[in-house]
């Protein structure tokens, strides 16, 4: 049913669309330049949004780039709901697709990791292992133990140095040319306030996403070395005690939160 | 009886950026605002930062989603985030605005008009009893600041606003800069607006910058920025309305090109001037 609403809804989105039926001002019966304010609006609101979010996705595509692909992702694919914070979920999916983007192959896989660390940040608050729970040494069973990965973890995938890309263009580390140029996976957590990124060890996705859906640690452990003979288990447990993104649960093969 | 339990000081929008200035030292303000749709994640700083806020100031939540003007039903997911924040929080005061920003699925991030008709005016009331009623608490409805009117509209929006609260018993949150920006847009007089709102309804005050600029006949068209000091033109309408009604509690709103917090406090400060001043001459007044 057309009503007011729907003529205005869509003649705020889109440039070319008359003023809407109704509309109108003490001092001209179409007011375009008014109408175009809300327009205006609108855009900029949901182009800063991605702005803000995806702010090394933007420093690497440059301002013009990323503000042209920001727009048309806005005008295909507005929010659908007012938690502005999650707005661009999809951004990194779009940029994959978005052909002019294909110049730049990990373009997408860094904004992946950025729409992963807005999520990390908003996640919920959990206990995390604390040094001083590992101060009486690891305990005996631990090969049986699950494990609760943290709210927050998320790990981002990719065939790019993703994780070193990012930090150069997020002001972490000095831009360098990369002269190891291999593929990184990013564990992505929060264990108190701040978000960490951190480059995971070779066999370590299939180890952390086996933890992350129950199982025990010794399993988890055998299908990494499985997959990649080079998998160390030390050297994957200090990196994830290191980022405390982990809870020791004694319930072992319960299912534990994503 | 007063209309909403906030302080009757000034107080400022909360911004992120300004956390660390404001948790260093107590602040003389009385109050502080957070737009609600930046506190429904599930944890991490926002609400470290919030809980701080609560601690130790009156809080107001405002909210920029609840979509109240369109005639689409409430977002019943989004009334269930609202309350489960103010539920957390209790805050002591709820406010939404005479506005719609969700259609058919679309969230505009925006404050969009409606005609001020008798169809609209019945949509509005049953939103605000079901928001009121779900949320369990009384909400401050704010007036819009708008750069176009409908031809639809038969009801002048200050009495589509009492009426909304006399069916309802909702608040209103009298934005003093919105009635001067609308009333520059429409190139009607502010000071009548003023004079035809109900303030004994009022709850809250807001008070901003806007930017002045033309429109395409060449008049002279206010935007509602929120990214500079509040004029004095602004201030001067603001001390009309607390001559009348007393001292209320009164916001500082800054979203945009946001200043270091000291500029801000100066700023809400200097609406703490304003209301001891007020406070002061109604005193002398009733000992005369």
């Amino acid at each position: 049913m057309q009503t007011w609403e729907s003529d205005f809804a869509r003649a705020v989105r889109s440039p070319d669309w008359a003023v809407p039926h109704g509309v109108t001002s003490y001092n001209s019966d179409t007011p375009q330049q008014r109408f175009a304010i809300y327009r205006n609006n609108v855009m900029v609101g949901l182009v800063s949004a991605l702005e803000a979010r995806f702010p090394a996705t933007r420093k690497i595509a440059g301002e013009d780039f990323f503000k042209g692909a920001a727009k048309l992702f806005a005008a295909t694919q507005p929010p659908g709901s007012p938690l502005m914070m999650f707005y661009g979920d999809e951004f990194p999916a779009f940029l994959a697709d978005f052909e002019p983007a294909r110049e730049v192959p990990y373009l997408a896989d860094v904004a992946r990791l950025e729409a992963a660390r807005t999520r990390a940040c908003h996640a919920a608050d959990a206990k995390t292992l604390t040094p001083a729970a590992l101060s009486g040494g690891l305990p005996d069973a631990l090969a049986g133990m699950g494990f609760i990965l943290h709210p927050s973890v998320e790990i981002v995938a990719s065939d790019y140095p993703i994780v070193t890309i990012w930090a150069m263009n997020s002001g972490e580390i000095d831009l360098a040319p990369i002269t190891d140029w291999r593929g990184e996976d990013a564990l992505v957590s929060r264990p108190g306030f701040d978000v960490a990124v951190r480059r995971l060890p070779p066999g370590a996705k299939t180890f952390l996403q086996g933890l992350g859906t129950g199982t025990a640690l010794g399993s988890a452990a055998q299908a990494a070395f499985a997959e990649n003979p080079g998998f160390d288990l030390v050297a994957n447990l200090a990196a994830l005690f290191a980022s405390l993104a982990i809870e020791i649960t004694n319930e072992p093969f319960k299912v534990p939160l994503p | 009886m007063r209309v909403s339990p906030l302080p009757l000081s000034a107080g400022a929008s909360f911004k992120p950026e300004h956390f660390a200035a404001i948790s260093t030292a107590p602040q003389p303000l009385g109050f502080f605002e957070v737009h609600a749709e930046n506190y429904m994640g599930g944890g991490g700083t926002p609400h470290a930062q919030l809980r701080f806020l609560r601690e130790h100031y009156a809080l107001s939540v405002h909210g920029v989603g609840l979509n109240i003007g369109s005639r689409e039903p409430l977002d019943r997911a989004h009334l269930a985030r609202l309350k489960e924040l103010c539920d957390r929080y209790q805050p002591e005061c709820f406010s939404e605005h005479l506005a719609w920003s969700s259609h058919a699925g679309i969230f505009f991030n925006d404050l969009l008009p409606l005609p001020y008709t008798e169809q609209n005016l019945i949509s509005v009331i049953d939103h605000i009893d079901e928001a009121q009623t779900a949320l369990r608490r009384r909400l401050l409805l704010e007036n819009p600041a708008t750069y176009l009117r409908f031809k639809q509209s038969t009801i002048p929006e200050t009495e589509f606003l009492a009426a909304i609260a006399r069916a309802t018993g909702c608040g209103l949150l009298l934005d003093v800069n919105n009635v001067f920006v609308s009333a520059r847009n429409h190139a009607t007089s502010a000071s009548a607006y003023l004079e035809a709102f109900p303030l004994d309804l009022v709850g809250e005050i807001h008070l901003a910058g806007h930017f002045e600029t033309t429109d395409g006949q060449g008049s002279p068209l206010c935007i509602d920025a929120h990214g500079s000091p509040v004029v004095e033109d602004v201030f001067a309408l603001f001390d009309s309305v607390i001559a009348r009604a007393g001292p209320l509690p009164t916001l500082i709103e800054w979203d945009n090109d946001l200043p270091d917090w000291p500029v801000l406090r100066a700023e809400a400060l200097a609406a703490q001037v304003r209301l001891d001043r007020a406070r002061l001459v109604r005193a002398a007044q009733a000992a005369a």
